[in-house]
């Protein structure tokens, strides 16, 4: 039952093969078995999900079930959950219970899923192994030696491992994309705007966006049904009509241009990675699809504007944090100065504090011009590359991530080496733009993902291009040995 | 821009966290090996780029000024480290 697809599960409920509490306590027992050695959840409360699970039954009797009705879905701890406790997985929130609902968790409340826990995460999104969070790193559950890429490392984990239906990321430079190309599953960061921040703990406002994370193209498209819809609580959310994203799923491919860039394919890539790549655009060749050569030639930018931008808005968001109101407060302090400084030295950790200084520094008297405003004009000659490249081609693919997964520790003490991890993403969170990270294939029997990215809105076409490849190859359907 | 270490302490205090002379020098050390990847940007020629902020040209929406929360003034002081009689407590700032 475990490998099945959310279609399959809502089936299993409606013909009522499976109760969602059986369903439910199904997963939730995997968790029990797994999760102390995985550590893909952070905070767990069989009561509250299941009390959830018993609602859900009520309303499959009652014949109201919407599509993910009673299906259990993993929650980021990054979104607040009213009485849960919320950590975005540092010390800072280590008891912070949320008072209110994100958008993303009412919307699943709303269609009748089953919140079955909160998983861990980089702190304050900040990583890209899930090796920042105050509650451990997470093991990738294809080898236990390495990560699971980051920061949704604890949703990811949870996906490859069958420990959920489905779960929910954010990407902000990559933080869905990247592990679900390590954990080898299907994941989708959509366009900026088009899921609502609200009670979404901030890391980048202007870049940070939530999205599904799953087994399938059909199971993303099903899952940002629920997510995507404006929110008037969101100054950023854009008000546009309601989509139905599973409406492309059968698109035929005969006529797609597929734009590959160049400076994707070139030094960096790890060659193994490359030929799986280069053997996924062979099978949209077969499919019908046309390769067109594009270029994309500031994307070497990215990161080096990112890395102002980023910290810029982190250091904004993050001085919300002063041991006041909520969070973590030293226990011994002189005066309020020093109450802030110890509160923020102890509930911070190195990251986050890195993180904090650069953008403090980049906004302080004097460097606005040299760093904010200059990243900034590099961001939209980023974002003009791909209004260029999409006059050519319909849909962009590439490697997701230069390598697959890398030891645990290896990167840890590197920042530079581990911002790399994030060369072929970021553009897209710059731009705004839409992307995603499907199976396709493996290198040393580690997955590697292919990133297809879209132009602005089209989530629909980008699943549809995703499904078409997974109709004909099961590389989504493979699990770690003795998982499934 | 080569940073030192007194740059390091002014951007910590300005940033309210505490740190200490072994924590100012390891910081000082990642600090400048981020700060030499941002620098790739300086060889960018941008006059005349309008700096971009959201990928969509949007305008802030406004909203009828009405109030929209309601008292809840228990439920999110639950979270708060001291609390009495309905404030937050902080140390003393006025003598």
């Amino acid at each position: 039952m475990i490998n099945s697809s959310l279609k399959q599960f809502g089936q299993m409920l409606a013909k009522k093969e499976i109760s969602s509490v059986e369903m439910t306590q199904t997963f939730l027992n995997r968790i029990q078995q797994y999760n102390p050695s995985i550590n893909a959840f952070i905070t767990l409360d069989a009561d509250k999900t299941l009390a959830q699970a018993k609602l859900a039954d009520a309303r499959i009797a009652a014949g109201t079930a919407a599509p993910l009705t009673g299906i259990p879905i993993a929650q980021k701890d990054i979104f607040c959950a009213k009485g849960w406790r919320t950590t975005c997985g540092s010390k800072m929130l280590e008891t912070f219970k949320a008072p209110y609902d994100a958008h993303v968790i009412s919307q699943f409340d709303a269609e009748g899923a089953v919140n079955l826990g909160k998983t861990n995460m980089d702190e304050f999104a900040m990583g890209s192994s899930n090796e920042t969070s105050f509650f451990g790193g997470v093991k990738n559950p294809w080898d236990f030696d390495r990560v699971p890429g980051g920061s949704s490392g604890g949703s990811a984990a949870a996906v490859a491992a069958r420990l959920c239906a489905a779960a929910t990321g954010t990407d902000t430079g990559g933080s869905i994309r990247q592990p679900a190309s390590l954990c080898g599953f299907t994941g989708l960061k959509p366009t900026y705007g088009l899921v609502s921040r609200y009670g979404m703990i901030a890391f980048a406002s202007s870049l940070d966006q939530a999205g599904p994370m799953a087994k399938s193209a059909e199971d993303c498209a099903l899952m940002l049904d629920v997510m995507a819809g404006f929110d008037e609580r969101d100054s950023t959310s854009l008000n546009r009509p309601k989509e139905l994203y599973t409406r492309d799923l059968n698109m035929a491919l005969k006529g797609l241009r597929i734009g590959l860039p160049r400076e994707y394919f070139s030094e960096g890539l790890d060659a193994n990675v490359a030929k799986v790549i280069e053997a996924a655009i062979a099978e949209y060749k077969k499919l019908g699809a046309e390769i067109v050569d594009i270029s994309l030639p500031n994307s070497q930018l990215s990161i080096p504007v990112y890395y102002v931008l980023a910290p810029a808005e982190a250091s904004s968001n993050l001085s919300r944090y002063d041991g006041v109101r909520y969070g973590h407060r030293a226990a011994q302090y002189d005066d309020l100065m020093d109450m802030y400084m110890k509160s923020r030295a102890e509930g911070f950790g190195a990251e986050v504090k890195r993180r904090i200084l650069i953008g403090t520094y980049v906004l302080s008297a004097g460097y606005y011009d040299a760093y904010y405003l200059k990243a900034q004009q590099i961001r939209r000659l980023i974002a003009d590359d791909f209004v260029q490249a999409f006059k050519k081609c319909d849909i962009i693919m590439g490697p997701t991530a230069p390598s697959t997964a890398f030891k645990a520790g290896e990167k840890a003490d590197d920042p530079v080496a581990m911002y790399l991890q994030d060369v072929y993403t970021i553009a897209t969170n710059l731009a705004g733009l839409p992307g995603m990270s499907i199976p396709a294939g493996f290198s040393n029997g580690l997955p590697v993902g292919l990133q297809i990215m879209g132009n602005y809105f089209d989530e629909a076409r980008m699943l549809g291009v995703a499904h078409a490849y997974q109709q004909v190859t099961d590389w989504h359907q493979k699990a770690p040995e003795g998982i499934l | 821009m080569a940073l030192n270490i007194t740059d390091i302490k002014r951007i910590a205090h300005l940033a309210r966290i505490e740190i200490n002379e072994a924590e100012a020098q390891a910081t000082l050390i990642k600090l400048s090996g981020i700060l030499g990847l941002i620098e790739q940007m300086q060889a960018v020629n941008t006059t005349g780029i309008t700096p971009m902020s959201h990928s969509q040209d949007v305008v802030q929406r406004l909203r009828d000024d009405v109030i929209t929360e309601i008292n809840q003034r228990e439920l999110l002081q639950s979270n708060a480290p001291a609390v009495a009689d309905g404030l937050y407590l902080v140390p003393k700032v006025i003598e």
